[in-house]
């Protein structure tokens, strides 16, 4: 099974980078971006072929390493 | 007194600090490779700067699962005295020794210079030698030393006086013009609340020697040995 991960900054949590695009799309004419927010996105392939497991494979990996979950928020897809 | 040096993958300041204890102070050193599974007779750990696992994911995030550290936490849970500078402080947070996190400088670039610090708190393992409020030029020299956490941790941390150096002006004031990198309440060094596990982002190993223009950074490396000094005295026994 495959797991696509995608871990982001916690709303709230100043995003430097996110702000720095935002501004650079702005400048070019995207008067309608806004609240730019930069992640990253990885990908897994889990050796499970139960749903369940490979869920709780997936959410300990986030908890543990992928995301810090002080700054971080993490949301994935399992296919 | 022996110093161990932590050697990560990426470490790259860790010939620096051997070389203060060593050589500037006159310690032993012993530099303790990542996979290292023992750290017997230490009486002090110091986590160097650097870019440990290429700061791939997150700054610290995979350092902090090296084999040694598991050892650091034990020997920081029974008292040992832990330093952490820069990469190390990122560590020491990823690790859970201390409270927070770290997010990219405000600022986005990487900041190399000279910075003051103020000693908010002397009365540390690692400040013993410093005046109270005394301001300390360190340079810095980092990407994502801009602290954070959650409102609760930081009200306990300035209730402790766990907040030990923070970023100032050359007169000592906190303000925000003085925050190079956007830290939360201008936050350039904290320590835990037993008190003997210190992170800072400033480089006091850059500037520890007459010889390079500033010894400021001397006066933390002199505290610690100061304390562990005080700590290895015999206890007096009670008059009876």
């Amino acid at each position: 099974m495959k797991a696509k991960i995608h871990v982001t900054l916690k709303q709230g949590i100043l995003d430097p980078q996110g702000k720095a695009i935002e501004h650079a799309l702005g400048s070019l004419g995207f008067k309608n971006a806004g609240n730019v927010r930069v992640g990253k996105y990885m990908e897994v392939d889990v050796n499970e072929t139960d749903r369940a497991k490979a869920d709780a494979a997936v959410k300990a990996m986030c908890e543990k390493l992928l995301a810090n979950t002080i700054v971080e928020e993490y949301r994935y897809e399992l296919g | 007194m022996k110093i161990g040096v932590v050697v990560f993958p990426g470490s790259n300041c860790d010939h620096d600090c051997e070389h203060i204890f060593k050589d500037v102070l006159g310690q032993s050193v012993e530099m303790i490779w990542h996979k290292e599974t023992s750290l017997a007779g230490l009486d002090a750990i110091v986590l160097p700067g650097g870019f440990s696992y290429g700061d791939y994911l997150r700054t610290g995030a995979i350092a902090r699962f090296s084999p040694v550290m598991g050892l650091v936490k034990e020997f920081a849970k029974g008292g040992g005295m832990v330093l952490g500078i820069c990469n190390g402080f990122q560590i020491l947070l990823e690790a859970g020794l201390l409270p927070g996190a770290m997010l990219r400088n405000k600022s986005l670039h990487f900041i190399c210079k000279d910075v003051s610090v103020k000693v908010e708190n002397a009365a540390t393992a690692f400040t013993g030698a410093c005046q109270p409020g005394q301001v300390l030029k360190i340079p810095i020299a980092h990407a994502d030393g801009n602290y954070y956490t959650d409102p609760v941790t930081l009200a306990a941390m300035q209730a402790n006086a766990q907040i030990v150096l923070r970023y100032c002006t050359p007169e000592g004031k906190s303000t925000p013009e003085a925050n190079p990198n956007g830290s939360l309440d201008n936050i350039a060094g904290i320590i835990n609340a037993a008190g003997n596990v210190l992170g800072m982002m400033p480089h006091p190993e850059r500037c520890a020697e007459a010889i390079l223009g500033n010894d400021d950074g001397k006066l933390i490396f002199l505290s610690m040995l100061e304390s562990l000094k005080q700590s290895k005295k015999p206890l007096k026994m009670m008059p009876v």
